[in-house]
């Protein structure tokens, strides 16, 4: 399977590459051995997700899955961002070649990491509440899904 | 937008006089070559005109090359047709662990029959650990096959003394050549290579057309049974255009070998000069010398080579890579794992292969192309932030 227009459009001319300096939340995943990083900065006010940049270390795929998902909670509260599957992201990119699917696995994680990330430093909730919320795997559960295998 | 194309290690361009060969035998010449009337006697002499030409070049007898789909067809037919026919003497077979997919896991699956196998490995420029070969002939080895070159990074193996050593110790030496032949010289007697693959459409031949040499008196079992074609060692009716192709086409890269090679050769190294004279933080995969003329493979640090491929395709040009992501599987290059790359810096490779029609212009378009399309993906990678961030606190 080939990728689709919008997945070209996105890995072509990627929306919010970058960085955020002073970001309420950043979040890593991936790893260089598979060939993917994510990283996701967001900034936070008032609940709502103001602004988000990613960059990222990948193929075609993994870009693109990092520019649409940006596009898609950028401007949304944290609760609706949380919502954000990865099967969303594959369907507003009008689907993605069964290998690359775990790209956007990688990019739903980084969200997530990021919100986790932004709660650790602005709210009081415990590691095991944050865990539950933002649905965040342990190390182990990373490793044993490494590369997407 | 043209096509600039720089993966003539993938394939290559038919050549037009190799072409003009080629086509009468699809239409006024179609007899069987196995037929006694004059359409198929006619097509007989071609094939046979064909064969002498192979054997010309390798210094062998007609009568030792029998013509096959390709290469994946000739390493399977000499691996396992060596291989079984001579079970009785043993089992052990050795090969390295930067083979073509047609020689490893043509092995993995003798492995599973009950073959045994030794993978050697390569220093990191990619060649042959000759010793640990030695340490691992065993009185039950009946078969060596190592690749002339690689084909991702272009080495080009020690296999005149490979040769030495199976002669020595009475084992059969069989070479995927498919990446030299076109460029090198080969004298299979001088090199005692008793087998050896090649394939068409790396010389500028047509694709579906190969060739094996397998030294006469050397048993080895059919790969594809059926009819008396090709002295009953491979069975089906000939594809006489594609033989006619490929031996046009082989008659042609020695005509001009010194002129293509010189040609290629002035390409690559100003390709690579440029490189890292333009990009920093790149590093040139395989041997810098031993190394067919053609071939580039450099790692460019921080990013990834789908990114990259994908990103030159958009600019009209043809490359490849050892990432992942290009190779269907989710690790990068086996090739690259074995000379040594961590794997994020295998992921970041590129391999150019330039060709006779390639001209200098194209080759500036592309090193500018890569100078803007690297830049661009390394402001997109966290890899790089970091690095640039480490480098700073220095």
């Amino acid at each position: 399977m080939e990728y689709t227009e919008k997945v070209v459009h996105h890995y072509t001319n990627p929306h919010n590459v970058g960085k955020i300096e002073n970001a309420s939340g950043v979040g890593e995943v991936g790893n260089p051995v598979c060939g993917d990083i994510m990283k996701m900065y967001i900034k936070v006010e008032n609940n709502v997700i103001v602004d988000v940049k990613f960059k990222t270390f990948g193929c075609g795929a993994a870009i693109a899955t990092s520019s649409i998902s940006t596009d898609m909670i950028k401007g949304k509260t944290i609760e609706e961002a949380l919502e954000l599957k990865n099967t969303d992201v594959v369907n507003e990119l009008g689907g993605l070649p069964p290998v690359k699917l775990h790209c956007s696995v990688l990019a739903e994680e980084a969200i997530h990491e990021a919100i986790a990330d932004y709660y650790r430093k602005n709210t009081k909730m415990t590691e095991d509440e944050i865990k539950k919320k933002c649905k965040l795997k342990s190390k182990e559960e990373h490793e044993s899904e490494a590369c997407g295998k | 937008m043209n096509t600039v194309y720089f993966d003539n290690s993938a394939t290559t361009r038919v050549d037009d006089e190799v072409l003009k060969a080629m086509l009468p035998y699809f239409s006024e010449s179609y007899g069987n070559a196995s037929t006694i009337y004059k359409l198929g006697r006619e097509n007989r002499k071609a094939i046979e005109e064909a064969r002498e030409k192979v054997a010309k070049i390798l210094n062998c007898d007609a009568s030792e090359i029998y013509f096959t789909s390709g290469g994946s067809e000739s390493d399977n037919t000499a691996i396992k047709g060596i291989a079984y026919a001579n079970r009785k003497k043993g089992n052990h077979i050795i090969t390295s662990k930067i083979e073509h997919p047609a020689v490893l896991d043509t092995c993995k699956k003798l492995e599973k029959e009950g073959f045994e196998v030794s993978y050697i490995g390569v220093d990191e420029n990619g060649i042959l650990d000759i010793e640990e070969l030695k340490r691992e002939i065993r009185p039950t080895t009946t078969l060596i096959s190592i690749m002339f070159v690689n084909n991702e990074i272009g080495t080009i193996q020690p296999i005149e003394e490979i040769g030495k050593i199976a002669k020595e110790n009475n084992i059969y030496f069989h070479t995927d050549a498919v990446q030299a032949v076109g460029t090198l010289r080969i004298d299979v007697k001088a090199l005692n290579i008793d087998a050896l693959s090649l394939s068409a459409h790396k010389f500028y031949g047509p694709k579906g057309i190969g060739a094996l040499y397998i030294r006469r008196g050397i048993p080895f079992d059919n790969l594809i049974n059926g009819g008396h074609q090709e002295r009953s060692k491979r069975a089906g009716t000939e594809n006489v255009a594609g033989i006619v192709g490929l031996g046009k086409a082989i008659e042609i890269a020695y005509n001009d070998l010194d002129e293509h090679c010189k040609k290629i050769k002035e390409l690559r190294d100003y390709y690579v000069e440029q490189v890292e004279k333009r990009i920093p933080y790149i590093k040139i995969n395989g041997d810098r010398e031993r190394r067919v003329p053609g071939n580039s493979n450099i790692s460019f640090r921080f990013i990834e080579g789908e990114g990259l491929l994908l990103n030159l395709d958009l600019k009209g040009i043809c490359a490849s890579s050892g990432s992942a992501c290009t190779s269907g599987s989710l690790d990068p290059s086996h090739v690259l794992l074995a000379i040594g790359l961590p794997h994020e810096i295998a992921h970041g490779s590129l391999r150019i292969s330039m060709g006779k029609y390639n001209t200098k212009e194209e080759v500036d378009y592309l090193i500018d192309s890569l100078v803007e399309i690297v830049s661009r993906l390394r402001d997109m990678s966290p890899l790089w932030e970091e690095f640039i961030e480490s480098e700073e606190n220095k």
